[in-house]
């Protein structure tokens, strides 16, 4: 698994979970979780100061050579995305950028109209553009078109932890898209991520689920070996199901039986 | 004269981004600050003044997913 890597952007991944920095109830926990997860992508927001909860700044507890994503949660415009990457950028957080466009707060469903329009805009400009999406194929293949790094379809509602209500239509993705699937939004347990690393998604990004737990640093570990799992069960191509039994043991050859 | 922070109308003497930033009581290492659109690195926070009109960002890095 080793050589097992996922490039996006130029840069190499060999671990499929990407990770947040939301809820966190003690953001010193990050680091340690970072280690224990091994994940080697981890998303941040910007927001104007006082906005938010208490001092400090959430970049002191990512260490070195974790590459950070900057999310562009917030926006509820093309533009208004934009100008959060180029923030992002601009302060040293470096080319990704995930493209969260909402103006829905009950679901906090993706605008993927004014995803679209940023993703064109960002990756003219050289960012390494993730847009977070619904899983809608035609959408997927525009978003490509445009520049996208990779495509970011929800699993279910931000931080829902329903797992993978949309699996058929992230299955679609999976199957025809040329840019890396990073499953994002709902996925609430190690099962789900291994579920959908077994489809055949190239990563997961969990927050809510790693944060909530009630320990966080083993909850990375959990996720960590679930997408591990997930990914080991793609490469070594499952076994079909059946409908009828089909038995392990053969069937013939019984003590006492006649010949 | 009148500037824009964070999107309040503020009422300000005659200083930098430096004394502003300081005035506030912000601690700098935690700061991204836009002036006008344009992000300022904190070098250059001592040789920008502020002008009538200027629109003023206080930003920081915070928890997200």
């Amino acid at each position: 698994m080793d050589d097992d890597v996922l490039t996006i952007g130029g840069h190499g991944f060999t671990s499929r979970l990407f990770t947040g920095t939301g809820k966190f109830a003690d953001d010193a926990r990050i680091p340690r979780m970072l280690a224990s997860s091994g994940s080697q992508m981890i998303t941040v927001a910007l927001r104007r100061i006082d906005a938010e909860a208490g001092p400090g700044n959430v970049l002191d507890h990512i260490p070195p050579g974790v590459t950070l994503l900057p999310n562009t949660s917030g926006a509820r415009t093309a533009e208004e995305a934009v100008r959060i990457a180029r923030i992002a950028r601009a302060a040293g957080c470096g080319d990704f950028i995930k493209i969260e466009v909402i103006t829905d707060t009950k679901y906090l469903m993706p605008d993927n109209w004014e995803t679209l329009k940023a993703t064109g805009i960002l990756a003219e400009e050289g960012f390494v553009v993730l847009p977070y999406v619904l899983p809608d194929l035609t959408l997927a293949k525009r978003l490509e078109d445009a520049g996208a790094a990779a495509v970011m379809p929800l699993g279910a509602p931000i931080g829902s932890n329903r797992g993978l209500e949309t699996a058929s239509l992230i299955a679609l993705l999976i199957e025809n898209c040329r840019v890396p699937v990073v499953v994002d939004a709902g996925i609430g347990r190690p099962s789900h991520a291994a579920a959908a690393m077994e489809m055949g998604a190239d990563a997961v990004l969990v927050n809510t689920a790693i944060a909530t737990a009630e320990d966080p640093v083993a909850m990375g570990r959990a996720f960590a070996l679930a997408v591990t799992a997930g990914r080991m069960a793609f490469l070594a191509r499952m076994a079909e199901e059946s409908r009828e039994a089909r038995a392990s043991s053969p069937l013939t050859g019984f003590l006492g039986a006649e010949d | 004269m009148q500037i824009t922070i964070n999107g309040q109308l503020e009422r300000i003497a005659q200083e930098t981004l430096e004394e502003m930033v300081r005035r506030k009581g912000l601690a700098p290492e935690h700061l991204v600050l836009e002036h006008n659109r344009e992000v300022v690195p904190r070098e250059r926070w001592a040789q920008v003044a502020l002008q009538e009109g200027d629109v003023v960002e206080l930003l920081r890095f915070v928890g997200g997913g």
